[in-house]
């Protein structure tokens, strides 16, 4: 049997790959770059939901900026304060402690509640909505319930019911990434310990946002008189100041637009300030 | 130059890649869901069909060919590409970081990719010059992006329109890509 060919084949493909590889191998050896170890280390401490919240391409991303200094440690929401702490020990920096901080949509006006305009039939999704004479709900504020947050949500914390989007605080991550998607504005983060909210985002004056919603903020200052600095007005609308605690339940009873609400356990009275700096309410 | 012209409408819309051959539907389906990933898909898939075209043309007629190995051309340009392409991504991340984070993921995706290796044997087969392969598999990468773009904007209307539940998805993404392949066949022809 002559074994020629099988020698010239065998030696062809093998000084190919021979080639190709040692090619490869001297490639990695001399034109690598060099990487950070601490790159890796930051990147296993990070939680790698991916979500963006920090305003990098994901957690990677994120990790190259704190380990080249371009970014501080105290960026990912869904990490919450451990996360942070362990960020901090690794790269030497302080650490400040941070509350959490959720999205809260600021509107209860689902179809039964809120009136609507005129019929939208065209792709399911809030931004093509909102551009169709300002969207299908009278109300020019409100929910328009398509769902575009709960979209682009990376972890499935909105929910859409009767056309009204709920996020639920336990499982929301803090990323923000609802708050670019909603084309009303309505999602604000809020810190997690605060569970009395005020759910209406109408600046209508009251007759107008009564006409538009069963459960609009009618402008009647009735929760800053009972409430005192937890509630303050802004215009024709009521608002939370989150750096003050709400411990009396009377604003909730009393408000004749029923859009103060309770979301859990009552707040506590000792409570430090979120660390963003109190967000005020009338920059929502 | 007139040749030339028909080639390049011939690989594009006549003999789409993805739309008439069949080939390359692994990416085709895998990465059209959103337009920025698409996007930095097709720059990866022109870059490694044009280079690819001109390596395995060497390879051929270089190795392959003067030995009497031209039955070893499947395997033999999977390997050189592969490690071509690997060869380009380190190259690449030391001197042009930039275009790195850009194609970055996607080189090492489309590496052994049946589009890739189509390309280098039709080249081959259709007993092409050095130049007219590297032009053939530029034109027929354009005719990948082109097909990849239109279905990830399908795609993407598709996914807001709320098709009825037993189609969202791969089903409807099947049938989508079925009546592009169907509205492509209006060119058979038009160019041999």
């Amino acid at each position: 049997m002559d074994w020629m060919p099988v020698l010239i084949t065998s030696g062809t493909i093998g000084g190919v790959g021979l080639a190709c590889g040692s090619a490869l191998a001297l490639a990695a050896k001399f034109l690598s770059v060099p990487e950070d170890p601490k790159i890796a280390e930051l990147e296993g401490i990070l939680p790698g939901v991916n979500c963006g919240g920090c305003g990098f391409a994901g957690c990677a991303d994120y990790a190259k900026a704190i380990a080249s200094g371009a970014a501080s440690v105290d960026l990912c929401a869904p990490g919450g304060p451990d996360v942070l702490k362990k960020l901090a020990a690794a790269t030497g920096q302080e650490a400040t402690a941070t509350e959490k901080q959720v999205a809260m949509v600021l509107c209860q006006g689902n179809e039964h509640r809120a009136v609507h305009k005129h019929i939208y039939n065209g792709v399911a999704d809030c931004n093509a909505a909102a551009m169709v004479a300002g969207g299908d709900m009278l109300c020019t504020y409100g929910c328009l319930g398509y769902g575009s947050c709960a979209f682009v949500c990376p972890v499935g914390a909105i929910a859409i019911k009767e056309n009204l989007a709920t996020i639920h605080p336990e499982l929301c991550i803090g990323c923000k990434a609802c708050i670019k998607a909603c084309p009303r504005g309505i999602i604000r983060m809020v810190p997690e310990s605060r569970s009395v909210h005020v759910l209406c985002s109408s600046k209508d004056k009251g007759p107008v946002a009564k006409k538009a919603c069963q459960v609009a903020c009618i402008g009647c200052k009735m929760c800053v008189k009972l409430g005192g600095e937890a509630f303050e007005m802004d215009g024709f609308l009521a608002k939370r100041n989150y750096a003050i605690p709400a411990t009396s339940d009377t604003a909730i009873e009393k408000c004749p637009g029923k859009c103060i609400v309770k979301i859990g356990a009552s707040e506590a009275t000792t409570q430090t300030a979120p660390a963003d700096g109190a967000p005020s309410g009338s920059h929502a | 130059m007139a040749e030339y012209i028909l080639l390049l409408i011939s690989a594009i819309l006549v003999n789409n890649f993805v739309l008439t051959r069949f080939l390359g539907i692994c990416p085709f389906l895998g990465v059209s869901k959103k337009l920025s990933t698409a996007l930095g898909m097709c720059g990866a898939v022109i870059f490694v069909m044009t280079s690819g075209s001109a390596v395995t043309w060497a390879v051929q007629h270089k190795i392959l060919n003067p030995l009497g190995l031209g039955y070893l051309q499947t395997i033999a340009f999977i390997l050189v590409i592969a490690a071509f392409v690997q060869l380009v991504d380190i190259i690449m991340k030391k001197f042009l970081p930039a275009l790195h984070g850009a194609l970055g993921i996607y080189l090492p995706l489309i590496t052994t990719n049946c589009a890739v290796l189509g390309v280098a044997v039709l080249n081959i087969q259709l007993e092409y010059s050095l130049l007219k392969a590297v032009f053939f598999g530029f034109a027929a990468s354009l005719g990948f992006s082109l097909a990849l773009v239109i279905f990830t904007g399908l795609r993407e209307k598709i996914d807001r329109a709320n098709p009825p539940r037993a189609f969202q998805g791969v089903a409807i993404g099947l049938i989508t890509a079925g009546l592009l392949s169907l509205a492509f066949m209006g060119f058979a022809n038009m160019v041999k």
